[in-house]
């Protein structure tokens, strides 16, 4: 089990990082776009390849990190993240810096992860969700700052309600959480800007 | 108000190769290496190490080499340094009464467990000017003599018997402990954040807050219950190993400083205690800091807070030198605007002041008339 | 099974040990002694090696609620060697040469069949070295021990 769970790290940790980094950045700069990100990590399961580079990218000693249950009951995963990112496990999901999610679907409501204060709305949780596709699920209709017009995009397995949610996340501007979806083609974000319709609506 | 203004490129630069000229300074002088400057200005480079607040023998002396001796520019140096590492974790508290030791003395006892040990110091020199230094005579071996051995308690453990004296300092079970490098500083500070601060806090400062103590600006009646210098182990708990790391030895001074006090309607008469510890050997700045970390537990001992010693937001807030270096310094760079604005607004007060004066003077005049 | 576990308590005890003596060892030192051996240099690196910080904590009175006091340049390691043992270090300073030796002796340790000569060729030397500069420290510190006598005033 030990070898399974320290294999797979960036093979070169300043430049694998940065990769990652400016894929994250420009994601969140401009929310429905789809940055490519090759599996620069070799995570055991169920831990993906491209969330595992995204938490290896942003996760150290000082950011406090929450996992879904099934991470959570993967000890190769957890020992795997601690060596890579010497991130302490947050007792709870309001403790979180970041949250690392692999079964979306399931993950409990976003208003329990922290939402940062009024004086201070950076100090809230961004959420890695593992998800395993940005285009085959129920098509979302993105706007707000860095979008010019509109734009789209269909992750799937989304957490229940996300829609409905993350309205609610924007109510609670400037605070409230930022996601970032992890899916094998590369990686796209939902900063707490972005207004989220769907088709039909 | 800030203007960008180009222009200084070119003079930039240029001051900068001066710069690079002026500290290699005569050619025909062989260049310092850094094992010179660790091996034998050594308290110059623990100086740095402790008040950058980075253990790093060679980066202190390259700090020191490359600010041609300019302790604060140095420190400056080592922590803008610091914030380019990650950061592996926090160690296991270092154990003091483990240290090898090096120096251990006690103005309280004279026969303690242990013995008084001199070390290397500079007590009992004359302060003549050594010639010999100058003209680089060879320096004997030191004496040996064969060592006791045997446990050197703290000081503090040995009072602790009768109950004279205040225990090692706790805080209650579930307190985390504070870490300003990570946390903006909010006021009152718990005594773990303020003893961090002054770990790292500029020796001249402490220095003369400490000594303001001793003519009576918040008098704490103290004696040294003990300084001992030595090396101490380091270790880590890591996940992938099941026991604590050891990471090697890391020099520090330790100050146990011992406080009459009068006792209050909430603790009897008993001796108190202020704590110093600083890395490398530093005994002034561990001296200094026990003392202002006395004086600054006023409010815990309901004390009058009434000198500025015992002032914790005057203290901590200006004891930082590169903090204050930076705001100080800062003044020298192009403030043209500003002053331009300042300008136009003494002129119109002048004005101002002139016109409502030849109206008095008038006003004067015409009432004599 | 429970010799089992002293067993292991044993193994852990001896392997923090030699971590430490590689640990203290100058990288010089440790590097003479590597080639003097003709130990292997090659390893899969898993890890590093790579510097960071850890941030040094104390005791308030040196006995009470731990606190930060300064932080120390830390560099580490952890390599896999041929048969899979993986090995890991870390040390205060900078030197990377230093941590992976070091992770490497830590692999080779936890060899059964290299155990003795790991401890043989480097271990024991380190240590030994250790130990006289330790005692010789001692030693001169102790010369400067004050033997405190009185003086006797008056008459009988």
């Amino acid at each position: 089990m030990e070898t399974q769970a320290i294999d797979g790290g960036f093979a070169n940790p300043v430049f694998d990082a940065q990769a990652v980094f400016r894929a994250v950045m420009d994601a969140m700069a401009r929310p429905g776009t789809i940055q490519p990100c090759g599996g620069l990590t070799v995570p055991p399961a169920p831990l993906s390849p491209v969330a595992g580079a995204v938490a290896l990218t942003f996760c150290d000693n000082d950011t406090p990190l929450w996992l879904d249950p099934a991470l959570q009951a993967s000890a190769a995963a957890k020992h795997w993240l601690g060596f890579h990112s010497g991130s302490p496990l947050a007792h709870t999901p309001a403790d979180a810096q970041f949250a690392l999610v692999s079964s979306p679907a399931e993950l409990i409501a976003l208003e329990n992860f922290a939402q940062g204060t009024q004086e201070y709305p950076d100090r809230s949780t961004t959420l890695i969700l593992q998800v395993t596709s940005l285009s085959s699920g129920e098509n979302l209709l993105l706007e707000g700052p860095g979008i010019e017009k509109a734009a789209m995009l269909a992750p799937t397995p989304l957490p229940r309600h996300f829609v409905e949610q993350w309205k609610q996340n924007r109510a609670r501007f400037p605070r409230g959480v930022d996601v970032i979806l992890a899916a094998p083609e590369g990686i796209a974000c939902l900063p707490r800007t972005t207004r989220i319709k769907t088709m039909e609506a | 108000m800030y203007v960008a203004v180009k222009g200084g490129d070119a003079a930039i630069s240029n001051a900068h190769q001066l710069l690079a000229d002026r500290r290699r300074g005569d050619r025909s002088v062989p260049a310092l290496r850094l094992d010179q400057i660790v091996e034998q200005l050594a308290l110059g480079v623990d100086r740095v190490m402790a008040e950058g607040s980075l253990y790093d023998r060679e980066l202190a002396a390259l700090a020191i080499a490359q600010a041609r001796g300019d302790m604060i520019e140095a420190i400056f140096l080592v922590r803008a340094y610091r914030t380019t590492l990650p950061r592996f974790g926090y160690t296991l508290p270092i154990d003091t009464a483990a240290m090898q030791v090096e120096r251990r003395v006690s103005a309280t006892y004279k026969d303690l467990p242990g013995g008084q040990l001199l070390g290397p110091t500079f007590d009992y020199t004359h302060r003549l000017l050594d010639p010999e230094i100058a003209t680089g005579t060879p320096v004997a071996e030191p004496e040996r003599r064969e060592a006791e051995a045997g446990w050197m308690p703290r000081v503090s453990e040995i009072l602790a018997h009768e109950g004279l004296i205040e225990s090692d300092g706790e805080l209650p079970e579930d307190h985390v402990t504070g870490d300003l490098t990570r946390e903006p500083v909010e006021f009152p500070l718990e005594r773990d954040l303020r003893l961090q601060a002054l770990s790292r806090g500029d020796e001249g400062f402490l220095l003369a807050l400490a000594y303001s103590t001793q003519r009576g600006y918040g008098r704490s009646h103290p004696f040294v219950g003990e300084v001992r210098i030595g090396e101490v182990e380091v270790e880590i708990d890591v996940p992938e190993l099941p026991f604590a790391v050891p990471l090697g030895r890391i020099r520090v001074t330790e100050c146990q400083m011992v406080n009459q006090f009068k006792g209050s309607a909430k603790v009897p008469p008993q001796f108190t205690r202020g704590y110093g510890l600083v890395f490398g050997q530093s005994e002034r700045k561990a001296m200094a800091m026990s003392l202002c970390d006395r004086a600054l537990r006023a409010r815990e001992f309901g004390e009058d807070v009434v000198a500025p010693a015992q002032d914790e937001e005057f203290v901590i807030s200006h004891s930082d030198n590169v903090q204050a270096t930076g705001f100080v310094e800062h003044l020298k760079l192009p403030h043209y605007v500003d002053f331009q604005a300042e300008l136009g607004l003494v002129r119109g007060m002048r004005a101002e002041h002139e016109a409502r004066k030849r109206g008095d003077d008038q006003e004067t005049r015409e009432a004599a008339e | 099974m429970k010799t089992d576990r002293r067993q292991e308590r044993e193994e852990a005890a001896g392997r923090k040990a030699a971590m430490a003596a590689l640990s203290h060892a100058p990288g010089e030192r440790l590097k003479a002694l590597w080639v003097q051996a003709g130990l292997p240099r090659d390893a899969q690196k898993l890890r590093g090696p790579e510097t960071g910080l850890v941030t040094v904590r104390g005791r308030i009175g040196g006995g009470g609620a731990p606190f930060n006091f300064g932080e120390a340049t830390v560099t580490r390691a952890t390599v896999r060697v041929e048969g899979g043992a993986v090995g890991h270090a870390y040390a205060l300073g900078r030197d990377k040469e230093k941590a992976l030796l070091s992770a490497i002796a830590d692999a080779l340790w936890q060899d059964a069949s290299r155990r003795a000569e790991i401890e043989a060729c480097i271990i024991e030397p380190l240590r030994a070295e250790q130990t006289t500069a330790d005692e010789t420290r001692r030693a001169e510190t102790a010369a400067t021990k004050v033997d405190f006598f009185t003086m006797v005033r008056g008459e009988d």
